[in-house]
């Protein structure tokens, strides 16, 4: 336990604390607007704009959550918004990984007439902006009188094409052995993809499931063009008439922003190790 | 290592493709019963199903409505290529501000691009060192792309108001900026709010991608040209820009394609204005569609953005593949 020990090293690594403390300032700074939202959603409406800025509130209260939960009913049902979100997002990822898995196994692994070229459509489409589906799938929905119901949300998105993508390459790198000895002991296709190739892909179907739930949670502008009424929109169109009621009240605007960032930001702290694999695996986001 | 560091990488597919061409048609040869032939067909059905419906049929159908006149009540009215002339017709109202929102739409994909690659690549370099404290490094510049653009929207406008905002009380206090700056409604404010609270919002994923990108090139690389005297400098330009290059060219497509889909920022914040300058063309889009029922004109904008849309990404795709080279 010397002195000159420790000074040695610090003649040594110098550059990587002062990387150190500069990537410190940034996260300080990267943190700052969500601790910011929490700090002011906990403040007396009174008490949000006062000089100068208290980043503890002075006296804490949770009246601005009780004033937005109190005003459900009406016009800002922030509750009914975050059921909708929660429902049609889980009933939506549950669906696609069913119905991608399903479609990527034959993909992968079974020999039938016109494979390559659907296969190749659909990989053709993945090129395809979004933005030029909105219009017509807005009619199609319209005819098909989901607009302001579920439906709208849960099925349109079963037709994307990069779950069948990415699980297609999973299933391509698992080996063919245990499938082959299964079909050997009698098991059909049915029974082969399902207690077989299905529970092999668990780590691929977490991340689809993941990143589907959160584009699902996070989409904005879709909802936005399908709901009109006000009970059945999701949480993030939801948050934009949220935020033309409170216009400049502050506290209950950060206090609606907790309430819809908590759920995510406590999932991703608690999955991170999923995220993250995640989005190295499907190389998306945003 | 395994099957989970598959990246879809441009291009990985169409090799699989070919591939999988190979074996399709060996198979095809052999006859098997019907109840056989169908089991795949079943497997893929209800997926086609849904894609048929909601991915390929609007595509046609787009581009039928965009040669259409409907305002949604009455019947659509062939017009040929009528909605496109009118975009470029600077006279009527959807010329003028089509354009209006397709420059402002190139402006931010010009001022976002750039700082949403190279902050994060910075960073990326950064923490792949032995820094202590990485991994929560990590964790704190990810967590804002898992909330909703309508919470970064309310949070920032919050953070952003002229008068009550954080931003400018730090301004004021620290750094002796006497007036307060109105970020989201005058230029080039709205611009500069826009673009950070992007970069905030979705600068994580592509640092997470830099990161799997620089541990996806062997260390025995480095040895090897440190053994030879390569200066850390030389190190970044021969061996981790290369080493790079896929994962690169991937983020600035990617980049690009969400920049141009900018629509809740600026809807949730500066609402379009000062006088539209910020408005988008999805915005615009949105209310050629559904305030002022004009489908076949929202739809001629939709795809005339698409269209532009890959042909930019097609175009970076070749001049990045190009340019960096050894």
């Amino acid at each position: 336990m010397s002195d000159r020990k420790w000074l040695r090293r610090l003649r040594r690594d110098w550059p990587v604390w002062v990387l150190f403390l500069f990537m410190l300032a940034l996260a300080l700074v990267w943190a700052a607007p969500i601790l910011y939202m929490i700090s002011t959603s906990l403040k007396p409406e009174s008490q949000t704009i006062t000089w100068p800025i208290r980043w503890i509130p002075a006296e804490p209260t949770l009246e601005n959550y009780q004033t937005i939960m109190a005003a459900t009913s009406d016009q800002s049902p922030l509750l009914r918004w975050m059921w909708n979100s929660f429902f049609t997002a889980s009933i939506h990822t549950a669906l696609v990984l069913l119905v991608s898995s399903m479609a990527a196994y034959a993909y992968a692994r079974m020999e039938f007439r016109g494979r390559d070229v659907l296969f190749a459509i659909l990989m053709g489409t993945l090129m395809v902006p979004s933005v030029m589906n909105f219009v017509p799938n807005y009619l199609i929905v319209d005819r098909l009188g989901w607009l302001d119901s579920y439906a709208a949300l849960i099925f349109p998105g079963l037709g994307g094409v990069f779950g069948v993508f990415l699980l297609r390459q999973f299933f391509l790198g698992i080996p063919r052995d245990l499938e082959d000895a299964a079909r050997i002991d009698g098991a059909g296709p049915f029974r082969i993809y399902w207690t077989i190739v299905l529970p092999l892909a668990k780590p691929a179907l977490v991340t689809l499931a993941i990143f589907t739930f959160m584009g699902h949670w996070n989409d904005f502008l879709w909802p936005l063009i399908v709901m009109n009424d006000p009970n059945m929109l999701t949480l993030p169109p939801g948050l934009a008439m949220f935020q033309g009621k409170y216009v400049t009240f502050y506290g209950k605007l950060m206090a609606g922003a907790v309430i819809s960032a908590l759920p995510v930001l406590i999932a991703f702290l608690f999955a991170q190790r999923y995220f993250i694999k995640g989005i190295t695996l499907t190389g998306m986001k945003g | 290592m395994g099957p989970s560091s598959h990246r879809p990488h441009w291009g990985d597919w169409q090799m699989h493709l070919l591939q999988q061409g190979e074996a399709g048609q060996v198979s095809a040869r052999r006859k098997k019963p019907w109840q056989q032939r169908i089991v795949p067909y079943l497997f893929i059905a209800p997926h086609l199903i849904f894609f048929l419906t909601f991915v390929a049929a609007p595509v046609v159908y787009g581009f039928w409505l965009s040669l259409n006149d409907w305002d949604f009540l009455g019947e659509p009215r062939f017009v040929g290529l009528q909605n496109y002339l009118n975009l470029f017709d600077k006279e009527t109202v959807q010329g003028l501000y089509f354009w209006n929102a397709m420059g402002n739409t190139l402006e931010f994909v010009l001022y976002s691009v750039p700082p949403l690659v190279l902050i994060p690549l910075a960073l990326a370099l950064a923490l792949d060192s032995r820094l202590p404290g990485r991994v929560a490094f990590r964790t704190v510049f990810y967590a804002p792309t898992v909330l909703s653009v309508a919470t970064v929207a309310i949070i920032w406008r919050w953070l952003l108001d002229t008068n009550a905002g954080l931003v400018n009380y730090y301004l004021r206090t620290y750094l002796g900026v006497g007036q307060n700056i109105p970020w989201l409604t005058d230029l080039p404010w709205a611009w500069i709010a826009l673009v950070l609270m992007t970069v905030w919002w979705t600068m994580g994923g592509n640092l997470i991608l830099f990161l799997a990108g620089l541990q996806d090139i062997p260390e025995t690389l480095y040895e090897a040209a440190r053994i030879d005297g390569a200066n850390g400098w030389q190190l970044f330009r021969h061996i981790t820009l290369p080493g790079l290059k896929p994962t690169l060219l991937f983020v600035t497509v990617m980049t690009t394609i969400a920049s141009f889909n900018l629509f809740g920022q600026p809807y949730m914040t500066t609402g379009g204005g000062p006088n539209r300058a910020t408005q988008t063309v999805i915005m615009l889009i949105r209310d050629e569609a559904f305030k002022a029922y004009r489908m076949g004109s929202a739809s001629a904008m939709a795809w005339v953005l698409g269209i532009v849309m890959m042909v930019v990404s097609i175009f970076q795709f070749r001049a990045l593949r190009q340019h960096i080279e050894y």
